[in-house]
């Protein structure tokens, strides 16, 4: 019969030892004692809190040796009751809170919550908005995806990649605070626009950035692609078919690198990305391998992104200017003129006013595509907001994929997946 | 991008009905049909993506629970919404999606979880984000936004120093406002003003 035991995982160095000396005074005992050892099961519990998990997520295992029998992740830890709160204050004051879901790219965040409630107002924003907003998505993504490939070479057991990418990371967080006055939790966008246009000279930081961001790609390729220790821990390992991820309601780079061909940037073109050229990378074994190719290349294409947006930045208006009951007047001109300083009060006590209705809107966001499910009786307060966060579903397979794989793999599996907890518990 | 067509869906199966939206092609599913149509949602149709599985709870109107579906082709890159309606206000119940999306076990678990409302034929129906032995259901409407005190699941704790664990006070943000008094008086972004921590709702 199968056993089951209890240890913590602090113990596993002391009791891999216990077993060894165990095993070596076994190997002269007679034939049913190793039957014994073989049925004996092992429960493991990874998390909350470890450095495997990124974040607070736990694992319950049932372990055979080595050998993942059984998991069962474990979520909540991180719930704030997001949705709750957005139920209970005007639109404009929950901006903050979409910052704090997935916190690796909070400027995408703010755009796709910006542009889920201005799809409900039936509102268009300027061209020079939309490129603003298109430039902090890609330069969200570029962020996501190099922690996400840095970290992944970590839990692979490359620690240089990390430095690399971290160090590119901190320009960005520059460039970040320089556009928004914030390095982490943006804020950026306000409903029918963004918080303020482009500094000066702003544009060149971005371009010399992309530079730099190229020629660490090339170093970090050279580091990984190849690398044989990182290609042995990550080729073949955790493999998800298309149909798996298809029926997971996996999105994002997880979904493409099984080979399903969706970007929403292509398929649901929000914004400028139809007038913009870029090739979406599509994986052929779904492995983990593939996950990490999926996201070096999709760096390169923000950057790709970014210059032609860039080239053709247009002029204009960073807000829209007509919205007169979702947009802020400006501060100079709540001071000085009767009707704004009226449209200012109303904003800020009742909130944007939109029409009722029901809207579902997702951007392809680094981790995959987040959705704003918002139900609206009119007024300035969502009466229903259900936020679908691409890091949930991304690991609802979990439980699926990591039985049969080893203890070590599951380091590699979870840092392919590159999760958040923000979004999926939040 | 959609240029679905909504009146074959209308024709074919006469039980669904035109639901009004602002974007996508949206359809109201009796709950006993939901599953014969998400079948050949999948199979005929091309909706091969269940993205997102929700429920809005109308507070005193009837029917109280709708559920809601949305449903992703990557063949023709087409959102569908779809919304069922629980016959039952006070004990709301939904025939789960899990044998023909496996999307679906996690999200109907965390409707549940916060909603209340039951899937029948889940193989797994438990909370997601809240603990096990948590006894309410957050978003419903008459849940309020400061939270009821419930004991934290810590019986060991309980049982070896005689005190009740109680969640942390935590004033809320972004506009934070002075860390005394009750929050309904001082926190600004909770609008809801009709219940105070004396007296719930």
């Amino acid at each position: 019969m199968a056993q089951t035991k209890e240890i913590s995982l602090g113990d596993t160095g002391a009791r891999a030892a216990k077993a060894h000396s165990n095993a070596q005074a076994k190997v002269v005992a007679a034939d049913e004692t190793v039957s014994e050892v073989n049925s004996e099961t092992m429960a493991l519990n990874v998390g909350p809190s470890h450095p495997t998990t990124h974040g607070v997520l736990r694992l319950m295992m049932e372990l055979d040796g080595d050998l993942i029998k059984k998991c069962e992740p474990v979520l909540g830890y991180l719930h704030r009751g997001d949705e709750k709160i957005a139920e209970n204050m005007t639109y404009n004051q929950f901006v903050p809170y979409t910052d704090r879901l997935d916190y690796l790219a909070p400027l995408a965040n703010n755009v796709a919550y910006a542009m889920a409630v201005e799809k409900l107002a039936n509102l268009e924003v300027p061209e020079r908005c939309q490129a603003i907003r298109m430039i902090s998505c890609e330069l969200a993504r570029i962020s996501s995806h190099l922690l996400g490939v840095g970290v992944y070479g970590m839990d692979a057991g490359a620690w240089t990649v990390f430095m690399y990418t971290f160090t590119e990371r901190e320009k960005l967080y520059t460039l970040f605070e320089e556009l928004t006055g914030a390095r982490f939790t943006t804020s950026y966008t306000r409903i029918g626009g963004v918080a303020r246009d482009i500094p000066d000279g702003w544009l060149g930081r971005v371009n010399s950035f992309c530079k730099g961001v190229i020629d660490v790609l090339d170093q970090v390729d050279k580091m990984l692609t190849r690398n044989r220790i990182f290609m042995d821990r990550t080729v073949g390992i955790g493999v998800i078919t298309k149909e798996q991820a298809l029926s997971y309601g996996m999105t994002g780079p997880n979904l493409r690198a099984s080979g399903v061909d969706l970007d929403l940037r292509k398929d649901n073109p929000y914004m400028m990305y139809d007038q913009c050229d870029f090739e979406v990378p599509i994986g052929l074994n779904g492995d983990c391998y593939d996950r990490y190719l999926m996201r070096a290349e999709e760096i390169k294409q923000s950057v790709s992104i970014i210059r032609q947006v860039i080239g053709k930045f247009p002029e204009g208006s960073y807000y829209a200017e007509d919205a007169k009951k979702i947009f802020a007047p400006q501060k100079s001109k709540v001071l000085s003129s009767m009707e704004e300083l009226i449209q200012n009060f109303m904003l800020v006590t009742e909130g944007p006013q939109m029409p009722q209705g029901e809207v579902y809107f997702e951007a392809e966001n680094p981790k995959g595509s987040l959705g704003f499910f918002i139900v609206s009786k009119g007024g300035g307060v969502p009466y229903r907001m259900k936020i679908r966060g691409p890091s949930f579903c991304n690991l609802s397979i979990l439980s699926e994929l990591i039985p049969g794989h080893f203890l070590t793999d599951i380091t590699v599996i979870l840092g392919s997946l590159d999760f958040v907890m923000g979004e999926c518990d939040r | 991008m959609s240029d679905i067509d909504k009146s074959r869906f209308l024709s074919q199966f006469d039980y669904l009905t035109e639901r009004e939206s602002s974007d996508h092609v949206a359809l109201n599913c009796p709950a006993g049909k939901l599953i014969e149509f998400c079948t050949s949602l999948r199979d005929e149709f091309g909706f091969d993506l269940l993205l997102d599985v929700t429920a809005i709870d109308w507070d005193v109107a009837t029917p109280r629970f709708t559920g809601v579906y949305h449903f992703y082709s990557t063949a023709s890159s087409n959102y569908l919404r779809v919304a069922a309606d629980c016959p039952d206000n006070v004990n709301p119940v939904l025939p789960s999606l899990t044998s023909i999306y496996s999307a679906a076990d996690w999200h109907e678990r965390e409707t549940y979880d916060l909603m209340g409302i039951r899937y029948e034929g889940h193989p797994n129906l438990k909370r997601i984000l809240m603990w096990d032995s948590y006894p309410y259901h957050p978003l419903r409407k008459d849940f309020p936004l400061a939270g009821i005190e419930t004991p934290l699941p810590a019986e060991d704790v309980a049982e070896r120093t005689n005190l009740k664990v109680v969640a942390a006070p935590m004033m809320g943000g972004p506009f934070h406002s002075s860390g005394d008094g009750k929050m309904s008086q001082t926190e600004p972004s909770a609008k809801d003003e009709s219940w105070n921590e004396q007296s719930s709702k």
